[in-house]
């Protein structure tokens, strides 16, 4: 049997403006190391909410929440902050790179900010991960430059920096047409098979969905199937 | 490496918004080239009207009252109880003081004293022609009047060291000698009050920028004086001691008086009025300077504010990819200090300048001769106090907008588009 790289136990959410509504109702699954996996729902069945809460980045829930089974819920917002950079990447469906910084830049300061190599390491790490994304050349280019399939590309280079142990993106190709999108599953899937990187990956996709290791479908904040 | 990156990506977001940066350095730049500016000018100012005063005036003056003896000579007949006397008189040998030689030699040997210029004090008259007007001659020790009272610089024409090297040479107030129409070099003739009558050579003109003072006020030496009145070398009125502190004045005055067993006055009781008038001056200065300081900090206030509305998706990104709220609390407090730091650098350099330009503009004034321009202090003090100013004020001005973006939730920026 795999390793757990995430596991949630009895997760529930509700939002509380204007009348209590809960989002989530006892999320209780767990992602191994090395799957492929998608999350699929309708609109508001809860699937986004439940990818923050699993990346740290919402902390207002009920329930328990691990990492590498380390407990995360009730961490600082520091050491959420670390974990985050260490070892969540990110792809959301707006690229959300920085237009102050080139494409390498953007790449490298999630990698700057963890401090674990020098600035020379992580530039050339930096440059690496553009290779594989195949958009080297673009390296100078300040991200306002690039088309929208570049830019998303960008964004996976940029989640890749510090080697994280999982990728979380939300409809990362949800902007995106329908060659993009291939080019970006192309480069999930080679991930995954070629580098054995755990991914976890909302979408509506169903087509996309289709194609992952496991498929989490999600209605009215409950897990369907898993 | 984690303050570095949090300097880089302040400065990238600074350089960015490149125009707005400007603006808002603009404002601390020009506040604190006023502030500067403003306390330069207002304190040469003060310093200049504070010198009118401390400059001439001496911080304990020795000298002996017209007053009749306390001590009677019924109260050795009658020495319990009360002794009434009608019509007493003054007495003694009028208004010389008893053993100069003795008080000079202590008041040098004082180690709080910085110098002493003794002066003897004369009325005379000026014959013009048929007509007497009254005069008052001061005896002094031109050396020592030059170098603790900055004599030398109320004096317009001619050399002022005349009056010692000529013999019975006279330096006339300006008033007086345009009433006598005398030239430097023209002999004048005064009378003393017991009928003695001299021809003195005018060496100079004194302006004191009191009209009525320089009327009858003229300068002499101390032996001219002392011939003048026909009294012996020793002869001295009044004694005028500059202290190394000012502030032990009234101290070192009552100290003297029970001391020489003489009359003595401190500068704090002569001039009570200017210390109110100085400390007055500087308050209104510095509140003007504060003030626009914290003006420039609410521009500053209200730009960053608008830089993390803009910066929405910047800020959530950061956090998403592993900042926390500190360090981007840190990167806009950053971006805060820096507009102060430079916009306050620029301010002082500007300050400096408009001070250089202000000092250059023409200013004359009867009352100080000496005074060409527009006075300026250039004390280090207030350029201190401008750069730390701007700084906590930037800083402070930073720290909200900074603790507003600081607590922004990813979630929220991320999931509303």
């Amino acid at each position: 049997m795999s390793e757990k790289l995430i596991e949630t136990k009895m997760i529930n959410k509700s939002f509380h403006d204007p009348i209590t509504i809960p989002i989530l109702k006892d999320i209780s699954f767990s992602i191994d190391k090395g799957e492929f996996v998608s999350i699929i729902g309708k609109s508001g069945c809860g699937k986004s909410t439940l990818l923050y809460i699993l990346s740290t980045m919402d902390t207002d829930y009920e329930g328990e929440l691990y990492i590498n089974n380390q407990l995360i819920t009730g961490l600082k917002e520091r050491e959420l902050a670390r974990i985050r950079n260490e070892k969540i990447g990110f792809v959301f469906q707006f690229h959300y790179l920085l237009n102050e910084f080139n494409v390498l830049k953007n790449v490298m300061l999630p990698g700057i900010k963890l401090g674990k190599y020098s600035l020379k390491e992580i530039k050339d790490r930096a440059t690496e991960k553009l290779i594989i994304l195949g958009i080297e050349d673009q390296a100078l280019k300040m991200p306002n430059q690039l088309s929208g399939g570049q830019k998303q590309r960008v964004a996976i280079a940029r989640a890749l920096i510090n080697d994280p142990q999982i990728i979380m993106g939300d409809e990362p190709t949800g902007n995106l047409d329908i060659k993009n999108t291939e080019i970006v599953f192309d480069i999930f899937q080679e991930l995954t098979t070629k580098f054995n990187q755990t991914l976890l990956i909302v979408t509506h996709d169903i087509e996309f969905a289709n194609r992952t290791n496991r498929i989490i479908e999600m209605e009215d904040g409950r897990i369907l199937t898993k | 490496m984690n303050q570095k990156l949090i300097i880089d990506i302040a400065k990238s977001l600074l350089l960015a918004r490149w125009r707005q940066t400007l603006v808002a350095a603009v404002g601390v730049t020009f506040s604190i080239m006023m502030f500067i500016a403003l306390l330069g000018f207002m304190t040469g100012l003060n310093d200049l009207l504070d010198g009118l005063i401390l400059n001439r005036t001496a911080h304990v003056r020795i000298f002996k009252e017209v007053k009749p003896n306390p001590f009677q000579p019924a109260d050795n007949q009658n020495e319990i109880g009360y002794n009434f006397v009608n019509s007493i008189k003054p007495s003694g040998n009028g208004l010389s003081l008893d053993n100069t030689a003795a008080i000079l030699s202590a008041l040098k040997n004082d180690s709080r004293v910085l110098g002493v210029s003794p002066k003897v004090t004369a009325q005379v008259f000026y014959n013009v022609g048929n007509v007497d007007v009254t005069g008052v001659i001061n005896g002094i020790d031109v050396e020592a009047e030059s170098k603790l009272f900055h004599f030398k610089d109320y004096v317009l024409d001619g050399n002022y060291l005349d009056l010692k090297n000529v013999p019975n040479s006279i330096i006339l107030g300006k008033a007086a000698a345009e009433k006598m129409l005398a030239n430097i070099g023209d002999v004048v003739q005064v009378t003393t009050p017991k009928g003695d009558r001299q021809m003195l050579k005018v060496v100079g003109f004194f302006q004191s920028g009191l009209q009525e003072l320089d009327k009858v006020q003229s300068y002499c030496s101390l032996s001219t004086t002392q011939k003048l009145l026909g009294k012996p070398v020793n002869y001295i009125t009044d004694m005028s001691v500059k202290l190394l502190d000012l502030t032990l004045a009234p101290k070192v005055a009552k100290e003297y008086s029970a001391l020489f067993d003489t009359d003595t006055e401190d500068i704090q009781t002569a001039n009570s009025q200017f210390e109110t008038g100085s400390s007055v001056r500087s308050i209104i200065s510095y509140a003007v300077g504060i003030t626009l300081l914290i003006v420039a900090g609410f521009g500053i206030y209200n730009i960053l504010n608008m830089m993390i509305y803009e910066k929405m998706d910047t800020i959530a990104i950061l956090k998403a990819t592993g900042f926390s709220g500190r360090d981007v609390k840190l990167i806009f407090t950053t971006i805060a200090t820096s507009i102060g730091l430079f916009g306050g650098m620029f301010g002082l350099l500007f300050g400096f300048l408009l001070s250089s330009v202000i000092d250059q503009i023409p200013f004359n004034t009867a009352a100080l001769p000496t005074i060409k321009t527009y006075p300026i202090n250039y004390n280090i003090k207030y350029y201190v106090i401008g750069i730390i100013f701007s700084l906590i004020t930037t800083y402070l001005a930073g720290l909200f907008p900074a603790q507003k973006a600081s607590k922004i939730d990813p979630v929220d920026i991320i999931r509303g588009k």
